[in-house]
């Protein structure tokens, strides 16, 4: 057998031009990606990214791995088919918040439903980009846009919400300013069995610049990002001085001196029921109130092509396939 | 109840051929009482074709004309080819079922109706003003009036069935009848009911009395005169069974995969007439075959080119609105040249259409259905069991030629059935095609790569290299691609290469298809009837009545609609006249029209249901005399 040979980033890095505008929240990602896969110690055959249309999607062209660059909103549907017929691959899903929650949004709720394993990486930057400006289902309402001169009235998505009410199995959130945390992110995302959805925060800086400073910007950080760690009680600000208690299943934020440490919710990802994860996620409306970052919810569930497997495996146990049988079941009679 | 003590006093009358029509409310089970009947026929060796019809409501009104279901099958004592004009004989479950279908009787045909449906809420709710029973208004035909309904729960009283249930068993009285009258052998009838109602005992007692007072009705009643007996077809020596489309179709898929040595995988979203395919291979994990009843239609197609992608032999079943759904993942699956099939058994359309009717009006969506130039093989059967080859000829067309392929079949093959002489694997043919395994090129330094564009000189297939493999790592798109290196490229003479290289591989395949061959026995013929699909059968019993009153016709039948047999354009030009039957309005005459320059007739039917022989018999005449 041959040495184990350690990859780097280049060897994931495939050779073609990177054409996302300079300055775009996607080459942050991609970087993360890039990095992790081999420190991971994946391997880049057994790879494959599937995305569908939009400017995240062109991500499986600079992987040197298996890609599909598929049709609009469709990716989760081709995922599932290459995680379904082949359980060995590591099967990645690239997609923006149009794909994914638009036109897509049907095949986004079943793979997520059925628990496939895929690790589903969905780029919000609440917006369209490459079609140079529309509203998105997570652009806030009263935003301007090109199809929205008088102000969007649409009500939003909130991606992790959504994700949470279809009972997916490992619900996560970063963000493109902080390579530390998308690649955590993303490695608990790919170990996880099943559908993981990680929603990324990301910076589209010509259609939809600073979208997220609010709460990302290194200065405002402390007081905006809620860091959510298993385990412990969800507190953040300089000190830890403001918290999260969960009420009539409905999660606030309050001082911590003022209820005392006791009284803040303790996280815990693991919980089946997803309502304690659902408050959670309903504690910002947009990128504009103190907004959990994380993982909300890594929960155990069957995984759909281990149960479709498990099914092939106990017929294949109970008998051998033989077509000459098949077509001669029944009733058959001879001519002579 | 053997055959010896039921045999009837008088011996049977032979008859060649019989077409029976069972007809009835949807609640009434005849397409069971019809499934059973053709059973038993098969499996006694008559030749046979059947043709059911029912309505697409699950509990249409009850009693209503809207409500009536039918089940009609032609069996013979030769070689037939379709499910028979008229019947001769029409089994009528209440008044709806005889307003709706008596006009389709022959003169003089017999008529067996179940006169306790025959009251007046039943004749009103059929649109009756008295009841054709008695006002003689049925005088021309041969009338069996049968308290069928009375009979049934007579004979079910000691089975502890509650009445309600009783009745329903009526249909086995009837299937019970029929079976004296056309002298059919009464093991395999008897241990269905033994095996289907195992589970429920009062059910299984019910049916089973019902059938055997159906069959004693027949032989001590003294209404009939004799019984009927329709010999065994002298068909082609060989081992044989009774198929629908459907199941051939299913079961072709399983071939197809072994016999290309692949992981067969189905993804398919519930649709008429199609649904039973998916049902069918549900049952077979044992062949390895996956299935995923997918969210939608348009996922289904995905999750088909995703495996076909991680190198299984990916397939979507589905009907018209279906294809609809999927013809940009089709326009995908054209651009990155991945093999896999889209089967679209066809139904009345537009729109939701006709679902339990059958037409053939998606030949143009097949062909052009795809925005951009994207060019699809198109395999059309043209009989039951013809959808087992059509689909093995579908696969090993889209595995050489790295393509998605286009299977057609229509309601009428789906669910029809004919006596099968089925193939052993080892008739079948070798369509396996290797994965690509290693580097087929260098980098300008001469570091090896992998080229996934760079096309088969021959077939102009790209190679095929799944995920897992080291070293042939690549991407696929829809955008389009640099010719060998599939890198995205906007320049337009790659473009425009690229456009060709697709359209040339598809009209390639026409070197490697069959020519079409011409039925034209005595080779005199003037005109030439060229058909495609389902029409197979009624051109070919219209051709051989022509024949039989002494006149000439040829007939070639397409099996392969895109690209054609490279011969179709000379066979044409070779006949001053000819005509092209199809159940749309001119689509297949519109295409050689185009293509040849010939002067084709169309002859169009759609009414949702099969030509009869005697249509185009009369067309024929009229052209061949005109
Ligand atoms: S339009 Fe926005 S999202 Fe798209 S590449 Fe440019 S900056 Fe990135």
């Amino acid at each position: 057998m041959a040495e184990p040979v350690t990859l780097s980033r280049k060897d994931f890095s495939s050779d073609q031009e990177v054409r996302w505008c300079p300055g775009c929240g996607d080459y942050s990602v991609l970087t993360a990606v890039q990095l992790l896969l081999p420190e991971m110690g994946l391997r880049p055959e057994n790879q494959v990214f599937v995305s569908g249309i939009g400017c995240s999607s062109r991500f499986p062209y600079y992987m040197n791995t298996y890609g599909v660059h598929s049709i609009h909103g469709r990716a989760p549907a081709f995922a599932t088919g290459i995680a379904t017929a082949r359980p060995d691959l590591d099967v990645w899903v690239i997609t923006g918040d149009g794909d994914s929650l638009s036109i897509g949004g049907n095949h986004t709720i079943h793979a997520l439903r059925r628990n496939v394993n895929l690790t589903i990486l969905m780029f919000n930057n609440q917006i369209y980009g490459l079609t140079k400006g529309q509203y998105s289902p997570t652009s806030e309402v009263g935003k301007v846009t090109k199809s929205t001169p008088f102000g969007s009235v649409d009500h939003p998505f909130n991606p992790i919400s959504v994700a949470l009410g279809v009972e997916a199995s490992f619900v996560a959130r970063t963000h493109d300013m902080d390579r530390k945390h998308m690649m955590e992110t993303f490695r608990r995302a790919h170990d996880h069995q099943g559908a993981a959805f990680v929603e990324i925060y990301q910076n589209c800086n010509v259609f939809n610049d600073g979208a997220f400073d609010g709460i990302v910007a290194k200065d405002q950080r402390a007081e905006m990002l809620i860091n959510l760690r298993h385990g412990e009680p969800i507190v953040f600000g300089d000190e830890g001085q403001h918290g999260v208690i969960i009420e009539d299943g409905e999660a606030r934020i309050v001082e911590v001196a003022s209820v005392g440490l006791d009284r803040i919710a303790v996280h815990d990802e693991h919980r089946v029921d997803p309502s304690f994860a659902f408050a959670l996620s309903r504690l910002s409306w947009g990128p504009v109130m103190p907004t959990p970052i994380g993982i909300f919810r890594d929960v155990e569930r069957p995984v759909y092509e281990h149960e479709v497997a498990r099914q092939l495996a106990a017929a294949q146990e109970s008998g051998v396939a033989d077509l000459d049988a098949l077509l001669g079941a029944g009733n058959t009679w001879d001519v002579v | 109840m053997t055959a010896e003590t039921t045999s009837p006093v008088q011996p049977p009358e032979t008859l060649e051929r019989v077409v029976i029509r069972f007809a009835g409310d949807s609640g009434d089970g005849m397409q069971l009482v019809g499934d059973r009947f053709t059973d038993v026929s098969a499996a006694f060796g008559n030749d046979l074709a059947t043709l059911p019809n029912y309505p697409a409501e699950i509990r249409a009104p009850a009693g209503t004309i809207a409500g009536v279901s039918s089940f009609q099958v032609h069996i013979a004592g030769r070689d037939i080819v379709t499910p028979g004009d008229a019947p001769n004989l029409l089994v009528a479950m209440n008044p709806a079922a005889l307003k709706a279908n008596i006009g389709d009787l022959i003169p003089g045909g017999a008529i067996i109706a179940n006169t306790d449906a025959f009251e007046p809420r039943n004749l009103e709710k059929a649109g009756y003003l008295g009841n054709p029973l008695e006002d003689g208004s049925l005088s021309s035909y041969r009338l069996y009036a049968i308290p069928m309904t009375t009979l049934t729960l007579e004979a079910a009283k000691d089975t502890g069935a509650k009445p309600r249930d009783a009745e329903r068993s009526k249909n086995f009285f009837a299937l019970g009848l029929i079976a004296w009258m056309y002298t059919r052998p009464l093991e395999s009838i008897l241990a269905w009911i033994d095996e289907r109602f195992a589970k429920n005992k009062i059910v299984h007692d019910a049916n089973l009395a019902a059938f055997k007072a159906g069959y004693h009705f027949g032989e001590t009643a003294e209404i009939f005169e004799h019984a009927y007996a329709v010999p065994a077809a002298k068909l082609e020596p060989g081992r044989y069974r009774n198929i629908t489309g459907n199941v051939a179709t299913a079961y072709g898929l399983i071939a197809a995969a072994q016999q290309a040595k692949l992981p067969l995988f189905l993804a398919s979203y519930p649709i008429t007439p199609a649904s039973d395919i998916l049902h069918e291979l549900s049952k077979h994990k044992k062949f390895g075959v996956r299935t995923v009843q997918a969210e939608d239609e348009i996922a289904a197609a995905g999750m088909a080119i995703g495996a076909s992608y991680a190198g299984h032999l990916g397939v979507t079943t589905t009907s018209g609105p279906g294809v609809d759904l999927k013809s940009e993942s089709m326009g995908l699956a054209v651009s990155i040249e991945l093999p896999m099939l889209l089967i679209d058994v066809q139904r009345g359309g537009p729109s939701t259409g006709l679902p339990t009717k059958t037409e053939q009006a998606d030949l143009m969506l097949a062909m052009y259905g795809r925005h951009g130039e994207a060019p699809m093989p198109i395999v059309a059967a043209y009989s039951p069991s013809n959808c087992f080859d059509a689909v093995i000829e579908g696969a090993r067309i889209a595995l050489k030629y790295q393509t998605p392929v286009m299977i057609l079949t229509d309601g009428y093959l789906a669910n029809g059935s004919e006596p099968w002489r089925y193939p052993t694997s080892a008739e079948l043919p070798d369509i396996s095609v290797p994965f690509q395994t290693e580097t087929n090129g260098e980098h300008p330094d001469g570091t090896p790569r992998y080229l996934p564009y760079l096309r088969d000189p021959e077939t102009l297939a790209r190679p095929w290299a799944i995920p897992g493999t080291p070293g042939l790592m690549h991407r696929v798109g829809g955008i389009e691609k640099q010719d060998v290196t599939g890198n995205v490229n906007y320049e337009p003479a790659n473009h425009e290469l690229m456009m060709h290289l697709r359209a040339d591989k598809i009209a390639g395949i026409a070197a490697d298809i069959p020519l079409v061959e011409v039925d034209d026995p005595s080779g005199e013929a003037e005109l030439l009837v060229l058909g495609w699909g389902s029409t197979w059968g009624a051109i070919q019993a219209a051709a051989r009545r022509v024949r039989e009153g002494g006149a000439k016709v040829a007939h070639a039948h397409l099996m392969h609609l895109n690209p054609f047999p490279s011969n179709l354009g000379d066979v044409l030009r070779r006949y001053p006249k000819v005509l092209v039957p199809e159940m749309n309005l001119g689509q297949l005459s519109r295409l050689v029209r185009a293509e040849y320059l010939v002067d084709a007739q169309s002859l169009t039917k759609v009414q949702g249901l099969p030509f009869r022989a005697a249509e185009l018999e009369a067309k024929m005449l009229e052209m061949i005399n005109g």
